[in-house]
C-alpha cells in the first residue's frame, strides 16, 4: 500500500465533514482524553501526555505540536457501535412499533490499533453468528475508521501480548502515524473509502526516510509494553484453574462495581428493561449496557448464580482470555489495559493471571 | 386535544364508578423531600392522577380522605412512641406499603442518634428535656412492619418513583437496579473521578438511582442511595485511605443519610477500629 505525508490534518476533517461525517476525535476535558466531535484539528490535545498505572490515570501537557502522545482512553468505539441505551420496541395496546435508530455517520480519528481489534471482536459477537444484529451492522457500516499507530504505550498497554498492535495492519480505513521535527503524519489508506478520501487531498508521496521514521515509532512501542502477559496454552490452563485460591485473594479486593467491564471495548453484555408509562398507555422495552459484576445478571428463580465475588470475577476472567475462545474462535481480551487503569482499586488483570498460573 | 379531554373525563368518571387505585402519602420522621419528588413530578403528576386517586396527601392537600389505602408511600423514620403505633396503623390500612427515600428504609440522617446517646443530646439541646418522648434509636419502617418494597435516595428519585408506581399499578417488578453507582456513571460518560483525578468516591459500594449526578460534576459520590448488593467497603476503604482519607473523614463519610444501613454501618466502626485508625491518629 502507498504511504503519503500530510502535514496537517485539518484537509483530513474538512474533506471528512463535507461528506457528512460528524467527526470524532481526541480531545482533553476535565483531565482525561474522551472522545468527542471535533471541528477542527485546533480540538486536538496538543501537548498532551497521560500517566497511567493501575488505578490511576493523569493527563499532563507539553511542549510540542505531537497531538496523539498517549495511550487508550477511557472511551473505545464501544460507546458509538453500542450505544449504552437503546430503545428496542414500543408497545400500545397490542401495536409493537420496532425502533430503528439512524445510524450517525462518524470518522472515528485517532481510534487505537487495539480498538480496531476490538471490532473486530465486536463484529465476531454481533455479525458472526447465526443472528446477527442489525442495529449494530447499521452503526458499523456508517463508520470511517481513521487509526492513529500507538507511539507512547501505556503503563497498563499489553497489545503485544495480545498480537494486537501497537501498528494497525488491519480493520481501517486510514492509518496515521505521527512523526516529529517536522510534525507530520506518514499515511496509508486500508480501504477503498481510505483511498478514495486521501485521494481529495493534495499530499505527497512518502519517503524512504519518513517511511523509516513511522517504522521506528512503531519498534520503540513495541518494546515499552507497560505490562506483558503470557498466551501460551491459556485457553486450556484458565479453566483448570477454576479452584485456585488467588480467586478468593482477587474477590476480597475487587468491589464489583463493574467499572472493568463496562471500559472494556468488547464486553457486550446487555440486559433488557421493560417499563410501561402513565400517560399515554405505552410500554417500552429498552436494552441498556449489564455487566456479569451485577446480581442480577445471572438471576434464576430469584437468586443468583453466581452470587459470590470470586465466582463472578472468575467468570469474567476466564471468559476474556480462554472460552472466549471456544465461543467465538479468537480471545477476548486486546490488551488496551483500561480494565486495570480504570479499576477504581487497581486490580491488574496480568498480575492476576501471572499468579493464577 | 378533544380526545385527550375526553379521555380524561371518561377516566374522572371511571374513577368515582369503578374503584381506581387510592394512593396516600404519610410522613415520619423526615425532611419532606421525599413527598415533595411527588409534586416535582409537575406533568407527570397529571398522569398519576389520572390513573390513581391522590386520597390521602396532607403535603398537597388538607382534605384526607379515609381508608383503606391501595398504595401508600411511606416517608420518613420512627423515631418516637406515637410514630411506632401510627406505622402499624397505616400498615393496617394499606394493600401495599412502599417506603421512600433514606429516612424510611435505613433510618435516615437522625439515626446518627444510634451512635450515641439521646438522653444526652436532648439534655444539651432542650431547656426541660423532660417534655421529649424520643426513642433510643431511629428505624426504618421495614423494622417496624412489613414492607412491600423500598425505594431507596436522599432524596428519592423523581423517575425511579414513577417507575414504582407505574409497577405497582401494572402489578409488575419495578425496574430499580441494585448495582453500583459506576454502572450509571459509565452509561452517562463520566470518566471515574477516582481514577482521573484522585477524588475520594463512594459510588463502587452506592446502589444506582441517581443517574451518576456527583460524579457527573467531579465531585465523588455521597452514598445517598445507601450500600449496593454486594458492597465490598473494606477494599474500596483501604484506596480511600491511599487515597488521604484519615480515619476520622473516612468514618465521616458513611455517616450521612444511610449510616445504620448495616454496610456503611459496618464500614464506619470498622474504620474507626482498625489499626490504621491508630496510626493516623
Amino acid at each position: 500500500m502507498a504511504a503519503f505525508v500530510l502535514d496537517s490534518l485539518e484537509p483530513l476533517i474538512a474533506e471528512l465533514r463535507s461528506r457528512g461525517f460528524a467527526v470524532v476525535g481526541p480531545v482533553a476535558r476535565g483531565g482525561v482524553i474522551r472522545m468527542e466531535e471535533i471541528s477542527s484539528a485546533a480540538d486536538l490535545p496538543r501537548g498532551a501526555r497521560d500517566e497511567q498505572t493501575p488505578g490511576r490515570y493523569r493527563l499532563s501537557t507539553h511542549d510540542g505540536d505531537l497531538m496523539f502522545d498517549y495511550a487508550a482512553s477511557p472511551d473505545s468505539a464501544k460507546r458509538f457501535t453500542q450505544p449504552p441505551r437503546q430503545t428496542l420496541i414500543r408497545m400500545r395496546r397490542g401495536d409493537i412499533e420496532e425502533v430503528e435508530d439512524e445510524a450517525p455517520r462518524l470518522a472515528l480519528l485517532g481510534i487505537r490499533p487495539c480498538d480496531l481489534a476490538a471490532l473486530a471482536v465486536q463484529d465476531r459477537v454481533f455479525l458472526g453468528g447465526r443472528h446477527p444484529d442489525p442495529a449494530y451492522r447499521r452503526r458499523r457500516e456508517a463508520l470511517f475508521l481513521v487509526t492513529v499507530n500507538c507511539a507512547v504505550p501505556g503503563g497498563t498497554c499489553f497489545c503485544v501480548s495480545m498480537g494486537t498492535g501497537p501498528k494497525a495492519t488491519k480493520g481501517f480505513d486510514l492509518a496515521l502515524t505521527e512523526l516529529a521535527d517536522p510534525h507530520r503524519f506518514v499515511v496509508e489508506a486500508g480501504s477503498e473509502k481510505g483511498v478514495d478520501v486521501l485521494g481529495a487531498l493534495s499530499q505527497a508521496a512518502a519517503c524512504d526516510d519518513d517511511l523509516a521514521a513511522a517504522e521506528e515509532v512503531s519498534r520503540i512501542a513495541a518494546e515499552h509494553m507497560g505490562r506483558q502477559v503470557d498466551t501460551e496454552g491459556i485457553q486450556q490452563w484458565l479453566p483448570q484453574a477454576h479452584d485456585s485460591p488467588r480467586w478468593s485473594d482477587v474477590a476480597s479486593r475487587c468491589l464489583s462495581c463493574t467499572n472493568c467491564t463496562m471500559v472494556c471495548p468488547t464486553c457486550f453484555c446487555t440486559t433488557m428493561e421493560d417499563s410501561t408509562s402513565l400517560s399515554d398507555g405505552t410500554a417500552e422495552r429498552v436494552e441498556r449496557w449489564d455487566s456479569c459484576f451485577t446480581l442480577d445478571f445471572s438471576e434464576l428463580n430469584g437468586s443468583p448464580v453466581r452470587g459470590s465475588g470470586e465466582g463472578r470475577y472468575r467468570q469474567w476472567l476466564t471468559h476474556k482470555f480462554a472460552t472466549w475462545y471456544d465461543q467465538f474462535g479468537m480471545s477476548g481480551c486486546v490488551g488496551c489495559g483500561r480494565c486495570i487503569t480504570w479499576c477504581p482499586v487497581g486490580i491488574d488483570v496480568t498480575e492476576e493471571l501471572a499468579n493464577l498460573r | 386535544m378533544g380526545t385527550r379531554k375526553g379521555t380524561a373525563v371518561t377516566r374522572s368518571v371511571r374513577k368515582r364508578t369503578e374503584g381506581v387505585p387510592r394512593l396516600a402519602v404519610w410522613k415520619f420522621a423526615s425532611c419532606d423531600g421525599c413527598q415533595l419528588t411527588l409534586l416535582d413530578c409537575e406533568d407527570e403528576l397529571l398522569s398519576v392522577a389520572a390513573e390513581v386517586e391522590i386520597a390521602y396527601f396532607l403535603e398537597a392537600s388538607s382534605a384526607p380522605g379515609p381508608g383503606p389505602y391501595d398504595l401508600s408511600l411511606v416517608e420518613g423514620s420512627i423515631t418516637t412512641p406515637e410514630d411506632l403505633e401510627r406505622i402499624q396503623h397505616v400498615r393496617r390500612v394499606s394493600k401495599h406499603l412502599v417506603t421512600i427515600g433514606a429516612c424510611a428504609t435505613a433510618g435516615g440522617i437522625q439515626a446518627l442518634r444510634d451512635f450515641g446517646d439521646v438522653r444526652e443530646f436532648a439534655a444539651v439541646v432542650y431547656a426541660r428535656p423532660g417534655y421529649i418522648a424520643t426513642l433510643d434509636r431511629s428505624t426504618p419502617i421495614s423494622a417496624n412492619v412489613p414492607v412491600d418494597f423500598e425505594l431507596r435516595g436522599c432524596p428519592i428519585d423523581k423517575r425511579q418513583l414513577l417507575e414504582v408506581i407505574s409497577a405497582f399499578l401494572a402489578g409488575r417488578r419495578p425496574v430499580v437496579p441494585a448495582h453500583s453507582v459506576c454502572v450509571e456513571c459509565k452509561a452517562r460518560g463520566n470518566a471515574c473521578v477516582m481514577v482521573a483525578h484522585g477524588t475520594p468516591c463512594l459510588g463502587p459500594v452506592t446502589q444506582a438511582g441517581c443517574g451518576a449526578l456527583c460524579p457527573a460534576f467531579d465531585r465523588g459520590c455521597y452514598g445517598c442511595f445507601g450500600p449496593m448488593e454486594s458492597p465490598n467497603a473494606r477494599a474500596l476503604n483501604k484506596q480511600l485511605r491511599a487515597l488521604g482519607m484519615s480515619t476520622p473523614e473516612l468514618v465521616r463519610v458513611y455517616r450521612t443519610f444511610n449510616a445504620t444501613a448495616e454496610p456503611f454501618r459496618q464500614a464506619s466502626e470498622s474504620a474507626e477500629n482498625s489499626r490504621e485508625a491508630d496510626d493516623d491518629a
